[in-house]
């Protein structure tokens, strides 16, 4: 594009944001509904239900191992629309960015969302660029809004799970939390730790064609599994057990735990996602999710009864017992 | 109130009284000043960025083997 | 992991719980000193994995929780000069001072870090040579030495910009002053571990010369609380009382002296004052003559006469006098989302832990 910084005229709407457009984006967003570039992208109409989610990314550090804010930004709203039985579609993307925010670091972020936009198999048929003073913004925050179309016969609802249903989980916690910590402290380890960001969609396509009664899914994200697991606890009015020797935790998530006070249990994920299901479907989606790649290490990791409604109760390693609540303030590390 | 976490020393730096050590696949540095009589390969105990103890293995096992027969008698 | 995975193992806990069943014929109530051990207890399930006539009392070993209004307001009033960082453990940041807390002041703008290590605070200073940066030092006798080590770099590097704003406790004086207050029943003790592998075990043993308790120096993991827990109970059914270790692995009957010299290097014992227990003679420290330039309380500041909200009753938890359930705020005013007191707090407070894993 011939400049290093962005500029605040990049923002302007004029011929820099034209070049912008035309030279930055476009080549990587290659589709019939974002090309007119009118004020709005032209969907066809539908005739099933809808979905329509937004997020806005805001992370700090923008890179970190395994992905970076624009990877984020399509997993987060994809996963979001998917969670809920939706086939993403179609996303916007809305880039606000600080003024002096390197040309190169722009592109690298584009060139992820555009990998993550393939890999997910959705489209960017509209957005917006903003440039504001430096200051005004941490480098770079990105809000994507999805629109996905429901599966006719499909109702997933935090409100659905009964007790005898089983709860499962596709894989490792902690980790993109941990690998966002690492970024930012600096933290080194005997191999890698990555985040775990990626779109889920493809996996919950083949556990909905499997187990088209799942109760509900749900992505544990910030707040971690714990917070997750309360929020349909509470929504759905039931109790949940979870056997502690069946969640995973990486050995160098538990070490920085066990070295910095903090609990895994609360960590965020942007990979994973909870399935409830009825008890007789377990064995088919335990199956299904173990056959994709991102599902290889699910496991059934508890079940929901009618004791202690909207309490989860989680069975530790050596038989006892203690709640799971949800996260309340925030996690400090701690020498006590 | 002593959050403190085993680890293993991979290396030693002399000079500086620090050692980087392994907990679970974590790598830190630490410093020895509290505990410097310690080689590569062995354990301590980790508290606020210090070793203070090192970790006596053959203890360790003892505890674990007398626990181990405890709890299988009668 | 090494040393802690093999401590957790489900089927050695069934086995030594069966031994507790069967050693213990009548009902007793331990206090679990260490706020570190009130949080592995909950943890885990352990309270209700053994016989129930077997009670755990929580007992003041919160840093946290024992640290007085009057140092939190410290703290926070050196924070508001503009030439202060103010650097300091995670714990502290959510304590409630008086009218407000280092969380709050943060967000207010001032300059307040969280370190891993008293070392950090060390390099702060050497990089930010115009400000004063000024380490907020609690704990016990674990974390003493770590923060002697630093004063000693800093004096050695002659830094003239680190301060410490010394607010550290000793262990032993504390079960002094339960055991002679005669509040709490209690008829053993499991001692912390961690601080045990500095001081060993015999600053311990007027527990068992004088008062004529059984107490065992514990670790953390599951197992190490079972087999404490365990040994205990056979002391009380043997009619003994003795100072023993469990945490063989790393506590000594001498300590760490190392550590424990470092200490006597930059600190002479003094009296402290606890959150709910008072002034306690000798369990706490003040600045040799030769470290006194390091002392953060040598820095101006105003600061409010501290208050404390008169229904909290976190003194009274602390002392095992009273549970959390027995205090009217608890859960209803007093919570982790709007804690009044620091037992609400800390990871390790006794009300947090029973908000969070009492069923």
């Amino acid at each position: 594009m011939g400049v290093e910084k962005i500029l605040l005229a990049h923002g302007s709407g004029g011929r820099l944001t034209h070049d912008l457009i035309h030279q930055l984006l476009l080549p990587r967003f290659q589709n019939p509904f974002l090309l007119p570039l009118d004020d709005s992208a032209r969907i066809p109409n539908q005739t099933t239900q809808v979905a329509f989610t937004t997020d806005s990314y805001v992370v700090n550090p923008l890179f970190f191992p395994g992905g970076d804010i624009g990877k984020l930004a399509i997993c987060g709203t994809v996963n979001d629309l998917s969670m809920i039985g939706a086939t993403p579609a179609f996303l916007s993307l809305s880039l606000i960015i600080e003024e002096g925010f390197p040309v190169s670091e722009l592109e690298r972020i584009l060139s992820s969302i555009r990998d993550t936009v393939e890999e997910a198999k959705v489209q960017i048929v509209t957005g917006d660029i903003k440039v504001v003073e430096h200051g005004a913004a941490d480098k770079l925050f990105i809000n994507t809004a999805g629109i996905g179309w429901i599966r006719p016969g499909i109702h997933l609802s935090g409100m659905n799970a009964k007790p005898g249903d089983r709860i499962l989980l596709n894989g490792f916690i902690g980790d993109h939390e941990i690998a966002i910590l690492s970024e930012r402290e600096n933290f080194k380890f005997q191999g890698e730790l990555k985040s775990d960001c990626a779109p889920l969609n493809d996996l919950i396509q083949r556990m909905l064609d499997v187990s088209p009664s799942i109760r509900c899914m749900r992505d544990p994200t910030r707040g971690g599994l714990a917070t997750a697991l309360n929020e349909i606890a509470s929504k759905s009015k039931v109790g949940m057990v979870i056997e502690e020797e069946k969640i995973l935790i990486r050995e160098s998530v538990k070490g920085i735990c066990e070295l910095l006070g903090l609990d895994p249990f609360y960590l965020a994920n942007e990979g994973k996602l909870i399935a409830i299901c009825p008890e007789g479907e377990t064995d088919r989606l335990l199956e299904a999710m173990r056959s994709h790649p991102l599902g290889r290490e699910s496991e059934v990791i508890g079940r929901v009864v009618d004791e202690h409604p909207q309490k989860v109760v989680l069975r530790t390693l050596i038989g006892g017992h203690r709640i799971l609540d949800m996260l309340t303030g925030g996690q400090y590390p701690r020498i006590c | 109130m002593c959050l403190s976490v085993p680890g293993k020393i991979i290396r030693i730096d002399e000079n500086m009284n620090m050692a980087e050590v392994d907990v679970g696949g974590f790598l830190r540095d630490i410093s020895l000043d509290l505990c410097p009589d310690v080689s590569v390969g062995e354990y301590v105990l980790i508290h606020a960025g210090f070793a203070i103890q090192k970790i006596d293995e053959e203890e360790a096992m003892e505890t674990l083997n007398f626990l181990k027969k405890m709890a299988e008698m009668e | 992991m090494k040393f802690i995975d093999e401590f957790r193992d489900g089927g050695i806990a069934r086995g030594l719980i069966q031994k507790i069943e069967k050693s213990s014929s009548r009902p007793i109530q331990l206090m679990e000193v260490c706020g570190t051990h009130t949080v592995s207890i909950f943890r885990y399930g352990i309270r209700k994995l053994i016989p129930p006539q077997i009670q755990l009392i929580s007992g003041p070993g919160c840093p946290v929780c024992v640290t007085p209004n009057s140092d939190i307001d410290y703290a926070i009033a050196l924070s508001r000069r503009k030439d202060v960082i103010l650097v300091t453990f995670g714990d502290m940041m959510r304590v409630p001072g008086s009218t407000s807390s280092l969380l709050k002041e943060k967000a207010e703008g001032r300059d307040i870090r969280v370190v891993y290590s008293s070392l950090d605070a060390l390099k702060i200073a050497e990089e930010n040579p115009d400000k004063k940066v000024v380490f907020f030092a609690i704990g016990f006798e674990t974390t003493s030495p770590t923060i002697a080590v630093a004063i000693l770099h800093a004096k050695e590097e002659r830094l003239r910009n680190l301060f410490f704003l010394n607010s550290q406790k000793k262990i032993p004086p504390a079960i002094f002053t339960l055991l002679q207050s005669k509040r709490v029943k209690i008829n053993g003790f499991i001692l912390p571990g961690h601080v045990s592998t500095i001081i060993g075990s015999d600053p311990y043993q007027f527990i068992a010369k004088e008062f004529f308790r059984p107490a065992v120096i514990t670790g953390f993991e599951p197992l190490d609380i079972l087999q404490g827990i365990w040994m205990l109970v056979r002391q009380i059914e043997e009619g003994r009382a003795e100072i023993e270790i469990q945490y063989k692995r790393v506590v000594h009957k001498e300590g760490n002296p190392l550590a424990l010299r470092k200490v006597l290097e930059v600190f002479e014992i003094n009296q402290a004052q606890w959150r709910g227990l008072g002034w306690i003679p000798e369990s706490g420290y003040r600045f040799k003559a030769s470290f006194q330039e390091l002392d953060a309380r040598n820095l101006y500041v105003e600061v409010e006469t501290p208050r404390e909200h008169p229904e909290c009753k976190c003194g009274e938890v602390l002392q095992g006098i009273k549970t959390p359930l027995q205090c009217r705020l608890f859960r209803i005013v007093c919570n982790p989302e709007n804690p009044v007191g620091p037992c609400m707090v800390s990871v390790e407070g006794t009300c947090q832990a029973y908000y969070k894993f009492q069923s």
